[in-house]
This record gives structure tokens, C-alpha cells and sequence, in this order.
């Protein structure tokens, strides 16, 4: 087991390493100067030429690309003099653009897309889960019919309408829900504020994956329902509704948790819409704008991020899935 | 002997898209304890669908059944045809239980053995756990599976396959029931194996005393077992007899076509004698005898009936019948000299 974990964490860090050399190098064969982002409306080139010096631009990529490397162990230190600054290690890099050490930038959006997808998560768990139960139960008649409509919706509708629809009459016709003006809260300042913020882009995000997972969990569970050991214990006398609930959803189980590890991943990589649709100033949001402005930092940052994330939850997945399928063994 | 099961007039048919399959078409037989009785058959011919009649297992809407399948539920017959949902499912695994065809795919891949044939003794007996661990205990040691202790912690994927077949044995017989329905238990299996397994089978079936009612394309395990033989083609029975009746004396063409089609050593640069044709579809079963279009016996029948009536399942002897319009006289003589030149 720790082998296996050793051996996984030695992979996952060459493909960090890989990811991150990738993106730097993107950025710097990009005919833009960074160093023009240093300083403001009443710029010389004069000033942008010293500041290249200054902040090491001027220095070849891959020394560029150590500097970055070592700031994350080290932390990192602009300038020199009156005039330098320092963001700590972890340090990520410095945004010229929001006069902001990265770190510092990700340590405020990523507890709202931490909060946006483990509530999604839930939500489009117990509905996908629980109607794709319901359609395999009552296959072919209305309970499945219903669900497949749901399905059939769920899919073709984008998120941004969706979470347009939901914004425009719950929050703003029907006033049901109030329009997030005062900003994030945490769960443990205040748990119901916190529900409200984030309720409605729960439900948008929930909707489009809860249909993915009913279609999933109806078709496995009927797949299951056919299997030799279905029969076997029907064969034993067990009766139709544990035959169902747990020898059918038992051996479910496992397939649908790894689907959900991996989208999970997904979605800390910034749901950018929603985040867009509800004004959440999260990660997406964030990797939106850097891209746009050329904040090279930050896009580094939020990209490494989302390798990392996605990483680690296939490490948890291929754990919990050994855990729950004895047939599977970690070696 | 004490008769366990009859099975009367039976009828299955299935509702498709493309019609009314008739799998089961007026099958009956009789099954006393200590006896084996083998239904024998090609894929198709209604052998599976007959077994699973009896375990109640067909789901309710999709099967037409008819007729009756009287069963001794530890001596009180009960006819599962007409039996609730719940009184059938009371039937299986305690006066009837069934081993299937392929062990690999029959235990449940996330359950530990032990579990799993607990499973089956606290469904009968509720909330008596302790007495179930040590009864699966007990019968894995039975059909010698070793360490049965140990072994009944490990999960399915840890036992071969004729280590899982004997687990599938030892299940069914949680509850020591009267009857046990053997579905193909040897065809997933090999040969070596095989020949395990029966024997296995037989030893428990003197144990119990039970009647074990075997399905079966193999006609190698059928003399090897079976005490009685129906011989089934297209849903119907169209041979029935002690073993040796069948093996040494058929009366149907279809029985002498299977027992021509077995290869045989000795003969090896001859090619299998195949039985022409194919089995007809159960959809729309022509008016005269099934087997007719690929009998060679056609042109003997007197009255040349073959193409407009079905035979019915008839025999000089009581307990050796046949269905075929060639008079039965004339049926033993041909078939005895071919099974003369098929030994020579």
C-alpha cells in the first residue's frame, strides 16, 4: 500500500512538473512582455526596460522556469532595495496585474469552488443516484418515462440557461432567494448564509450532472439485475427487494463512485460558467480572467492546481475502489 | 420410492416482438428421491426453461405457464405453477434448490463465500446467524473444499472454478432440500473437473436422499448419472426411458441423431455425423412433427403423417416412450443396425 502510494506520488509529480513546463513555455514563446504589465497608464520604455531587468525577465526561460520552481519550496523575493516585495513559499508567482502573490489569490477562490462542487457533488448524488433507482425499478412504466424526460431536459439544456433561468425567477421575479450582493460567507460563520449563497449554483451544476448519473446508475443496475449471481440468489430465496437494494446496488457501487471522483476533479478545475452566471469569485473565474490578460502566474498557478486535483482524486478513487471491489488488490 | 416432483401438461410460452415463442410445449415427468433423472436437449429445446419453471424463477408477466408442477415441500405437495410470489420464494432454497451452469459468473463477486451461503440458511431461518456461519462451514467441508473455515473468509475470485462449482453445490444445500435442479453443472468445466463434480453429486444425493433432476446437452454425463433420460426437442419430450433403454436401444430418430453425433475416438479420420438441419424456430412450429424436416426416417412411416400431425408420446413398453409415426417394430430394427455399424 505505501509502495503503491510512493509509486503514484513520484508519477504525479513528474506530470505536475511536465504540466507546469508545458504551460510556462506557452507563455514565454507568446510574443507578449510581461514586463509591460509592471507598471501602469503612464509607462515609458524606459521603466518597462528596467523593470525587466529587475524581475529577471530578461533572463533565459529555463532560468525563469527555476525561479518559479524554487520560489513554490522557497518562497520568492521582486526587486531589490526600498522597492522589493516578497510573497512567502508557497509562492506561486506575483500577479502585476492584481498587485497580488498568487498564493494569496487561490487562497480566496478556492474555498468557494471547494463549497460550490462538494455541494453539487452531494445534490447530484442523491438525485442522479436516487431516479436512476426509481427508472430501474419502475422500468418501462411512468416512474422511468419520468426520469427519461428529466434526462432528455437535464442534457440538452446548457448550464448558462439553466442558471440564467434559475437567477432570473427564483432570485430576481419571485424573490424566493436573494441576490447574492454581500458576498461569500464560510460554513462555519454561518451555516444557513452559506446555503443561500451557494444554492442556487448547487442546483444549476447538480442539474446537469444528476442526468448523467440517473442514465448511469438505471443502466448498470439493469445490466446487474441480469447477471448469473442475480439469479443465484433469487435462486436461494432471498427476497425481490434485498435481491435489489443490496446484492444489484452493491456491486454499482463501485463504478459510480470512481465517476464521481473524476468529475469532482473536474469541477475544482473552475466551473467557469456557473461561476460567471452567479458572480462567485472562484477558481474559474479566476483562470478566466488570467487567461485573458495574460497573467501568467496565475494561469500557471490554477492550471498546476487542477493537475494536482485531479491527480489526487484518481489516487483516492483507485484506493476506495479497491476497497470496495475485492477483486481488486493495490500492488 | 417416494415421488418428489411431477410436472404435468406443462406450457411456457413468451410474449416477443416477433411472436409467441411455445419454449415449453406439454412437458411431463416425475422425479423420486434418490433417482436422477436427466432432460437432455439441444440450446433451444426448452430443458433450461423447464428447470426454472420449477424453481418459480420466470418473472411474472413475461411467461405464460400452465399446467402443473407439484413439488414435496418436506411431503407436502405444493403446485408451484399457482403459488404467490412469497410462497415460492418460501420453496427455493429449502425444498428445491438449483446449481447453474457456470460457477464463474453464479457467486456474487463482492460477498465472501461464507456470506454468501449464510445468506441463503437466514433466509429461512431469520436472526439465527450463528448456526448459519457454521452451517456453511459445515457443508463446505462436505463437497471438500478444504480448510473450510478459512476458505469461507475469501472471496469468490479466490476459488477455482471447480472450487467455485462445489461452493455452488455446498449453497444449495444450506437447507437440505429434496430436490436439486443440476443446470449444465459440468459444461463450464474440465474434464478432470468434471468427473469431480458428478461423482460429488452423486455421494450427496445418497447423503440427502434427494432426487436431483440434471439439464444436460452432454450425453457422456447422462450414462455416466443419470438413472431415467427425457429426451427434449423443440419444446417437447420426444424420448423417455431408463438410461440404458436410451443409450443401447433409442426409439426416437432425434435420440439415435445425438447419440451418432458423439465423436468417438476410435474413428478419428471419419467426420462427425452431424444431424442435418436446424432446430425449428418455437415461433411458428410447422403442423406435423417438429423433427421431421431433418428426419431420415421420414419415408418408413406408413401413413406419411410426419408432415401433418404430431406424434404423440407413446411406447409398447410403459416406462420406454416415443414420439415417431414409423411403427415402433420397424423403429428398433433400423436404428439397431445402425448402432451396429456405428460400433463396428
Amino acid at each position: 500500500m505505501l509502495k503503491f502510494i510512493g509509486r503514484r506520488a513520484l508519477f504525479a509529480a513528474m506530470t505536475i512538473l511536465i504540466v507546469s513546463a508545458v504551460v510556462f513555455a506557452i507563455f514565454s514563446f507568446l510574443p507578449f512582455d510581461p514586463a509591460s504589465l509592471t507598471c501602469g497608464q503612464r509607462c515609458t520604455k524606459q521603466i518597462i526596460a528596467a523593470n525587466r531587468i529587475r524581475l529577471g525577465f530578461d533572463q533565459p526561460v529555463y532560468v525563469q522556469y527555476w525561479l518559479f520552481l524554487s520560489g513554490i519550496f522557497a518562497g520568492r523575493t521582486y526587486g531589490a532595495g526600498s522597492a522589493a516585495f516578497s510573497c512567502p513559499a508557497p509562492s506561486f508567482g506575483y500577479s502585476f496585474n492584481e498587485n497580488a502573490c498568487v498564493t494569496d489569490m487561490l487562497r480566496e477562490s478556492l474555498p468557494i469552488t471547494i463549497s460550490l462542487a462538494v455541494g453539487a457533488l452531494i445534490m447530484w448524488l442523491l438525485l442522479g443516484i436516487g431516479l436512476g433507482i426509481v427508472a430501474a425499478k419502475f422500468k418501462n412504466r411512468w416512474p422511468d418515462t419520468g426520469s427519461s424526460v428529466f434526462v432528455l431536459l437535464a442534457t440538452s439544456l446548457p448550464t448558462f440557461v439553466t442558471g440564467l433561468a434559475l437567477l432570473i425567477w427564483v432570485s430576481i421575479k419571485w424573490h424566493f432567494i436573494p441576490l447574492s450582493l454581500n458576498g461569500y460567507t464560510s460554513i462555519f460563520d454561518n451555516p444557513w448564509k452559506f446555503c443561500v449563497y451557494f444554492i442556487l449554483p448547487w442546483i444549476t451544476l447538480a442539474i446537469a450532472y444528476a442526468a448523467i448519473y440517473t442514465r448511469f446508475t438505471r443502466a448498470a443496475l439493469l445490466e446487474t439485475l441480469g447477471e448469473d449471481y442475480i439469479r443465484t440468489a433469487r435462486a436461494k430465496g432471498v427476497g425481490e427487494r434485498v435481491v435489489f437494494f443490496k446484492h444489484t446496488l452493491r456491486a454499482v457501487l463501485a463504478p459510480l463512485i470512481t465517476l464521481a471522483g473524476l468529475d469532482f476533479a473536474g469541477l475544482i478545475g473552475g466551473a467557469i460558467i456557473t461561476e460567471t452566471i452567479f458572480n462567485l469569485p472562484g477558481l474559474g473565474r479566476l483562470t478566466l480572467r488570467s487567461v485573458y490578460e495574460f497573467d501568467l502566474p496565475v494561469v500557471l498557478a490554477t492550471t498546476i492546481l487542477a493537475a494536482v486535483v485531479v491527480i489526487v482524486m484518481n489516487l483516492i478513487v483507485d484506493m476506495l475502489y479497491a476497497v470496495l471491489d475485492p477483486r481488486v488488490r493495490i500492488t | 420410492m417416494s415421488e418428489l416432483l411431477r410436472i404435468e401438461d406443462l406450457h411456457v410460452s413468451f410474449k416477443t416482438d416477433d411472436g409467441i415463442v411455445r419454449a415449453v410445449d406439454g412437458v411431463s415427468l416425475t422425479l423420486s428421491a434418490g433417482e436422477t433423472v436427466a432432460i437432455v436437449g439441444e440450446s433451444g429445446s426448452g430443458k433450461t426453461v423447464t428447470s426454472l419453471s420449477v424453481m418459480g424463477l420466470h418473472k411474472k408477466g413475461q411467461a405464460e405457464i400452465s399446467g402443473s408442477i407439484s413439488l414435496s415441500d418436506h411431503g407436502v405437495f405444493k403446485d408451484v405453477v399457482h403459488l404467490s410470489d412469497d410462497e415460492i420464494r418460501d420453496i427455493r432454497g429449502r425444498a428445491v434448490s438449483m446449481i447453474f451452469q457456470d460457477p464463474m459468473s453464479s457467486l456474487h463477486p463482492y460477498y465472501k463465500i461464507g456470506n454468501q451461503l449464510a445468506e441463503g440458511y437466514l433466509v429461512h431461518n431469520p436472526g439465527k446467524k450463528k448456526e448459519a456461519m457454521a452451517r456453511a462451514i459445515e457443508m463446505l467441508d462436505l463437497v471438500g473444499i478444504p480448510e473450510p473455515a478459512k476458505r469461507a473468509k475469501e472471496f469468490p475470485h479466490q476459488f477455482s472454478g471447480g472450487m467455485r462449482q462445489r461452493v455452488m453445490i455446498a449453497m444449495a444445500l444450506m437447507n437440505s432440500p429434496q430436490i436439486l435442479i443440476a443446470d449444465e453443472p459440468t459444461t463450464a468445466l474440465d474434464v478432470t473437473v468434471q468427473a469431480q463434480i458428478l461423482a460429488l453429486l452423486s455421494k450427496l444425493k445418497k447423503e440427502f436422499n434427494m432426487g436431483i433432476l440434471l439439464i444436460t446437452h452432454d450425453l457422456g454425463v447422462v450414462a455416466q448419472v443419470a438413472d431415467r433420460v427425457n429426451v427434449m426437442y423443440a419444446g417437447r419430450i420426444v424420448e423417455e426411458g431408463p438410461v440404458d433403454d436410451i443409450f443401447y436401444s433409442p426409439l426416437a430418430p432425434y435420440t439415435l441423431g445425438l447419440l451418432k453425433s458423439v465423436p468417438r475416438v476410435s474413428k478419428n479420420n471419419e467426420r462427425l455425423k452431424a444431424i442435418p438441419g436446424q432446430p425449428p424456430s418455437l415461433i411458428n412450429l410447422p403442423v406435423g412433427c417438429p423433427f421431421a424436416p431433418r428426419c431420415e426416417f421420414k419415408q418408413h412411416s406408413s401413413e406419411s403423417g410426419c408432415n401433418t400431425t404430431r406424434p404423440e408420446l407413446l411406447g409398447t413398453s410403459p416406462t420406454h416412450r416415443s414420439r415417431c409415426h414409423v411403427p415402433e417394430k420397424l423403429r428398433s430394427e433400423l436404428f439397431a443396425a445402425e448402432l451396429k455399424e456405428l460400433q463396428a
